[in-house]
């Protein structure tokens, strides 16, 4: 009798083998169950007059995407940006990252780099002092080759755990000497996703990221961002400010594990 | 049990086992009659398949890299089982048809798919998977990555079979394998093109497997640490080999190999420094860093982006 038990589970496991039914479903559009997750399903206006967002057409190293979000207000309107949501619709944890914008730091441009598992789109919403959101959306093609959103160098990364680095970049020389100002904060942390199993213990290894991180320039706030794993490792923050005559720069960053780094500069001293 | 019926129980096997082969022909044509994957005996007992310079597609079923073998006088090492367990199964049909030798050792030099999705095709009897001391960590967290992106571009049928097998024997610094007549020497090098490279000198033919720590014709591909890289190349061509087979590219003479692929990795990291150093955002590597290497290598396109930006990434620290 096992014998034949055997034919039976065998011919139906052959059976199988020669179904090989296709998988190609048309993948669900995921941003209205985003916009009701994410945005409480308020309203979204379309933000193409107020922001930008900018990322290649093709993730390079789906480990670091780099995307620039950048504000389209013109100077003489009365609404101000107070923060500024983005979305990997198609990453494992679509809510990338959420920046808050200081009152007084004019802050116009963001950029920092982002990890990509898919064929994607991106959105990127803007809240204003009006209270309204506004939209914006780009589509990225995930990377091909053996490039993947992971550490690409174990040892390292976790060498340079905590460190922090700033950096001011020269003004433009025909800049007036109160305009605005870019710099860069750069923090060594891996940024891990935590969705990876153990294949041993077949176990997921616990996520460890950076949750949040909190921007002054002496006691004023320029921007904080509340952070997930689709973040980059080692989180770099690239943006442009008005400077308010401060002197100095601050940066405090919490992880997962409740690590606390903070690190304080001097406004004109370059590099960390 | 009277003869009769046993006899009958034989004839249901019997019957059972020809139902079962004709529906596994039917169901799948392409594994009854596996073709041998084309390999050149590159010095007694040594063979490589060289794979093509491409990217891994349904067509070509993932067969871009050079995989290769060992014969010694009691056992066969493999080194790299290709980019789908088809082109594994046709690396050890290509085996069968040249010894009964078990195949002791199948050896990956890194974690990329195009060198380990064909490993499963070896899983069994009394092969030993062996590769660099982070390997496991390597496959643990890009192989689901990595089978999702490729089932995308290489289809179901090609990736269902692949497993992600990790090495149960792992090397950290330097490992020999004997083969019966002829010694392996496997070393286990710091982060470089990935961070779980490793190299296979063959002591008899002199012959180093490099895996992707030597690219010929094809652009070198960076996803472990560009100055690690350099610095490990000095090292690297200290291997008292005389040829080499590169992870993509034709068999060629050792160590002058080296020298087109450090061309490029200089340039790229004088490229990236200097940008970094003028304070251009990342996207800036991506769009001119190395373009003066653009006429040198094949896929140019499909990679020096991104070896930028992972550079710009490292670079950018120091």
């Amino acid at each position: 009798m096992s014998h034949l038990r055997l034919l039976c589970l065998l011919t139906l496991f052959a059976a199988a083998l020669g179904a090989q039914t296709s998988r190609a479903a048309e993948p669900v559009d995921p941003w209205p169950g985003l916009v009701q997750d994410i945005f409480n399903n308020r309203a979204i206006n379309d933000g193409s007059n107020v922001l930008a967002i900018e990322m290649p057409y093709r993730a390079e190293d789906a480990a670091i995407v780099p995307v620039t979000l950048r504000s389209k207000l013109s100077p003489d309107d009365n609404r101000h940006l107070k923060a500024i949501t983005l979305v990997i619709d198609q990453n494992p944890a679509p809510m990338a990252a959420k920046f808050e914008i200081g009152p007084d730091a004019r802050v116009s441009e963001i950029s920092t780099r982002v990890r990509v598992n898919s064929y994607t789109n991106v959105h990127a919403v803007a809240e204003l002092s009006d209270g309204q959101l506004y939209m914006v959306k780009t589509y990225v093609k995930a990377s091909g080759g053996c490039s993947a959103p992971a550490t690409k160098n174990v040892e390292e990364a976790r060498n340079r755990l905590g460190q922090m680095k700033y950096r001011q970049f020269a003004r433009a020389d025909d800049g007036p000497t109160n305009g605005p100002r870019e710099a860069q904060i750069m923090i060594g942390h891996p940024n891990n996703s935590g969705l990876q199993m153990d294949q041993v213990t077949h176990l997921y290894v616990p996520a460890f990221f950076i949750d949040e991180l909190h921007l002054w320039q002496d006691d004023s706030p320029i921007l904080s961002m509340e952070g997930g794993i689709s973040i980059s490792e080692d989180p770099n923050i690239r943006f442009t400010y008005v400077p308010n005559g401060a002197k100095t720069f601050r940066a405090e960053a919490k992880d997962t594990s409740g690590h606390i780094f903070q690190k304080e500069w001097k406004v004109d001293a370059s590099g960390s | 049990m009277p003869a009769s019926e046993r006899s009958d129980k034989r004839m249901t096997c019997r019957f059972a086992i020809l139902t079962l082969f004709a529906a596994l022909v039917a169901a799948i044509p392409a594994r009854a009659q596996q073709q041998a994957l084309p390999v050149t005996e590159i010095a007694p007992g040594v063979f490589v398949h060289v794979g093509a310079i491409a990217q891994m597609t349904q067509e070509n079923e993932g067969a871009i890299a050079n995989v290769g073998f060992v014969i010694g006088n009691h056992a066969v090492a493999v080194i790299d089982t290709g980019g789908s367990v088809r082109e594994g199964q046709k690396l050890l049909a290509a085996i069968r048809k040249r010894t009964d030798k078990p195949v002791r050792y199948v050896i990956n030099t890194h974690g990329h798919p195009d060198h380990v999705f064909g490993n499963a095709a070896f899983l069994g009897n009394e092969t030993i998977f062996i590769g660099h001391k982070n390997l496991p960590q390597a496959l643990n967290t890009r192989g689901p990555f990595y089978l999702d992106a490729f089932r995308k571009i290489m289809g179901d049928t090609l990736i269902d079979e692949v497993r992600i097998v990790p090495p149960i024997r792992l090397v950290d610094g330097i490992l020999k394998l004997d083969l019966g007549g002829r010694t392996l020497v496997l070393h286990a090098w710091p982060a470089a093109h990935s961070d779980s490279d490793l190299t296979v000198l063959d002591e008899t033919s002199k012959i180093l497997f490099a895996g992707d720590l030597v690219f010929i014709d094809h652009i070198p591909v960076m996803d472990g640490n560009i100055r690690g890289w350099l610095r490990m190349m000095d090292e690297l061509s200290k291997e008292p080999a005389e040829r080499v087979v590169p992870g993509h590219g034709p068999v060629s003479q050792w160590p002058t190999a080296l020298a087109d692929e450090r061309r490029y990795l200089e340039t790229l990291a004088a490229d990236v420094k200097a940008l970094t150093v003028k304070g251009a955002p990342i996207k800036a590597a991506a769009d001119t860093a190395a373009a003066s290497e653009r006429s040198r290598w094949q896929l140019f396109d499909d990679y020096n982006a991104r070896n930028a930006t992972a550079a710009f990434s490292e670079i950018e620290w120091e």
